[in-house]
């Protein structure tokens, strides 16, 4: 069989086309980006960027009650976003199979907490699997499909930033194809209206009793046995540093680590004369198991924040330091706004006139960096908007005349629309920079309802950001092109004195984009 | 065999392709291997830092610390930041080009001196303009390949061998540019032996 060197979340897309996958709906976010680009290019695969990861959900959901196999892809804090329908999703279970691939990133690279979407799976009573490479991201991928359909519920598969973001090899296979199943209506399953989710509320604890059982004989869940003074329990790119760190080392590989085989554990601990669990961020293995009565050791030794790695995890299981030199430290290099990025003059001119700026999630964020240093805040997706009326209630509406929201195109879509129309409707007088730039930038240039193209590139309708923003209720909607500073002035002077929500759409395109016909 | 590779630079200096390169060249080889790269914030023009590893069975995607055999950088401040993962006495090939971070540009800091020191201290140093390199050799746009030529010819791998996966990752229309980078880089290291 072939094998190819694959990105983890390239095997992901892969191990979805090889389990029958109709349908892939997702929004960008790093470290899961390339799982949706990857499915993107399977023409037996109807794939999209929604406008945000509730959206994906819901039509992910759609597809697999309808009858199709579908999945969605979203970083950490884009299942926040998505947790509505997952919770619910959860209790009526699907159709044909739904799998949620959502991907942590420990050190947080490219993100602004760090998480553990685990929990979600135990909150929401969903399985969670987790791979440890790209060939184990196929094979869960495909597994998550299975038991999907074996136990009616949707399969969360999470990885980190050390698996989807690691290229190792991977046997390819050929796509199983399966058909749509007709339709069915069914009030009971699919209307979650209390006498209807009560019922499915009891089914939900059945099935995860029921998983809980199987997950003890799972195959992915296993115990190898080798030197019996210590067994480590451990998942993910983390199963992979303890094999390397101590190879003599028993191991605990817990491919399902919701429900977690608890059973099997138990066995494992009992042979070995001390247990540690080994995991990144929070405690959650370690806790299942001292619910449960098993004792172990974890958190105390790895701590809760940032990545593991070989050195760190053989330091904890020898107890002794690795003796290396000292160096230097060098002067960091933190990532900056490209040259000819056009955010880089919105935000020199609103350092310039001194303002409060509430920032959003993407390239623009980089703004708050020296020298620039032009943003206040920044904390999810979309929130510049409502904070920005947030500050005005506190301060009154004078603290508007020298403050503004800035947003990017895609982020203004995900979810600045619905703090607009607060802003408006509450009688807020903020003032809002949409900064447009044609595309989504800081995942890598994904298209977006406002770009007038779908995610292969054709062309799509596109939104007119300045009648969405009118139709919310703004006094005020401009837009200006940030090259042509004196407008850019004109229009941030006029419009942070208006005492009435103004929108100033400032549009050019990102400078490294490769499109014909866009204004650079 | 088992061959740790760390590859650093500054974001859009091509150091995917050239880890592309390398995966390619252990597939046809046989080997096992994992390559780890961080995509997202750190491409624009943050320090960016790829994991390749090469054996005949490979565990973490991440070299650890102090056993790297070879440091391959893109730019001479990057190879210093990244020392702690070499192993004592390790092969560094290093682009001698230094490009200024944000922080030393706006004055918050000073791009250090005699970085070329603190290498020779702690391995086997080349060093050299990979972009004059490239630019000689009429391929503008090929240091990553140059500096990837100079990194093999100090392996074991036959140049052949390389070449074919250099043309197997790189666009069709730069295949012979980055087959001239490649050979420069090449020949530049057997010469110095």
């Amino acid at each position: 069989m072939e094998k190819a060197l694959y990105l983890g979340n390239e095997a992901i897309a892969r191990g979805a086309w090889e389990a029958g996958v109709r349908v892939v709906s997702s929004y960008p976010g790093t470290p899961s980006t390339e799982i949706t680009e990857a499915a993107s290019t399977y023409p037996e695969i109807n794939s999209e960027w929604a406008t945000n990861e509730k959206v994906a959900m819901e039509v992910a959901f759609g597809a697999a009650m309808g009858g199709a196999r579908a999945m969605t892809c979203m970083k950490h804090v884009g299942l926040n976003v998505a947790a509505d329908p997952f919770f619910t999703a959860a209790y009526t279970g699907i159709r044909a199979g739904l799998v949620a691939v959502v991907a942590d990133d420990p050190f947080m690279f490219s993100s602004q907490n760090e998480q553990d979407s685990r929990f979600y799976g135990r909150s929401a009573h969903v399985p969670v699997l987790e791979p440890a490479d790209a060939q184990e991201c196929k094979d869960f991928v495909k597994l998550a499909f299975a038991l999907s359909e074996e136990y009616d519920t949707p399969v969360l598969v999470r990885v980190t930033t050390r698996v989807a973001h690691a290229r190792s090899l991977v046997t390819l296979e050929a796509r199983q194809e399966r058909d749509v199943l007709p339709y069915e209506k069914d009030v009971r399953k699919y209307v979650m209206m209390p006498g209807n989710a009560r019922g499915r509320h009891v089914f939900v604890e059945q099935r995860e009793k029921k998983l809980a059982e199987a997950s003890n004989k799972m195959e992915i869940n296993r115990a190898e046995y080798r030197d019996l003074s210590i067994g480590v329990v451990c998942e993910g790119a983390c199963y992979q540093y303890v094999r390397e760190a101590m190879p003599e080392a028993s191991t605990f590989k817990v491919g399902m680590c919701y429900p977690l085989a608890i059973e099997a554990v138990r066995e494992f601990a009992e042979k070995v004369e001390r247990l540690v669990v080994i995991e990144e961020l929070e405690p959650f293995l370690e806790n299942q198991l001292k619910a449960h009565g098993v004792a172990c050791t974890g958190k105390e030794m790895t701590g809760l924040q940032g990545e593991l790695d070989v050195k760190k995890v053989r330091e904890i299981l020898t107890g002794k330091k690795a003796d290396l030199p000292q160096f230097p430290a060098m002067p960091g290099r933190p990532p900056a706004l490209c040259p000819g990025c056009p955010h880089r003059v919105t935000f020199q001119q609103l350092k310039k006139h001194g303002y409060t700026v509430f920032g959003d999630i993407g390239c623009y964020t980089l703004g708050a960096l020296p020298p620039l240093s032009a943003l206040d805040a920044s904390l999810c997706m979309g929130a510049s908007i409502g904070m920005a009326f947030g500050a005005e209630k506190a301060h009154g509406k004078a603290f508007s005349r020298h403050a503004v929201a800035v947003i990017g195109d895609s982020t203004f879509l995900h979810s600045g629309i619905t703090p607009l129309i607060d802003a408006c409707y509450n009688g807020g007088t903020i003032t809002v920079l949409i900064l447009d730039n044609r595309i989504t930038g800081m995942t890598g240039h994904q298209e977006n309802p406002a770009s007038g193209y779908d995610i292969h590139g054709n062309p799509a309708p596109q939104i007119d950001l300045e009648a969405l923003c009118r139709a919310c209720g703004a006094a005020s909607v401009r837009t200006v092109d940030p090259f042509d500073v004196k407008a850019l002035d004109a229009a941030l002077e006029e419009e942070t004195a208006r005492e009435a929500v103004s929108v100033i759409v400032v549009k050019r395109a990102c400078v490294l984009l490769k499109r014909g016909g866009e204004k650079k | 065999m088992k061959k740790d590779i760390i590859i650093v630079g500054v974001g859009g200096q091509g150091i995917l392709l050239a880890s592309r390169v390398l995966g390619k060249l252990a597939l046809e080889a046989g080997l096992d291997i994992k390559v780890s790269e961080v995509h997202g914030m750190s491409q624009r023009g943050g320090d960016v830092i790829t994991h390749v590893r090469v054996g005949e069975k490979v565990l973490s995607p991440l070299v650890t610390e102090g056993e790297a055999d070879t440091i391959l950088a893109f730019e001479l401040l990057e190879a210093a930041r990244a020392l702690p993962f070499l192993k004592k006495g390790g092969r560094i090939v290093v682009n001698s080009q230094k490009i200024e971070p944000v922080t030393v540009k706006i004055g918050a800091a000073e791009y250090p001196q005699n970085l070329e020191a603190l290498l020779e201290a702690h391995g086997k140093v080349f060093a050299f303009d990979a972009r004059e390199v490239a630019m000689h050799n009429d391929a503008p746009k090929s240091v990553n390949i140059v500096l990837l030529g100079a990194y093999a010819a100090g392996e074991t791998f036959p140049q052949e061998a390389w070449l074919k996966a250099v043309e197997a990752c790189v666009p069709p229309k730069t295949v012979e540019a980055n087959r001239r980078a490649f050979l420069a880089g090449w020949a530049l290291v057997k010469q110095g032996e």
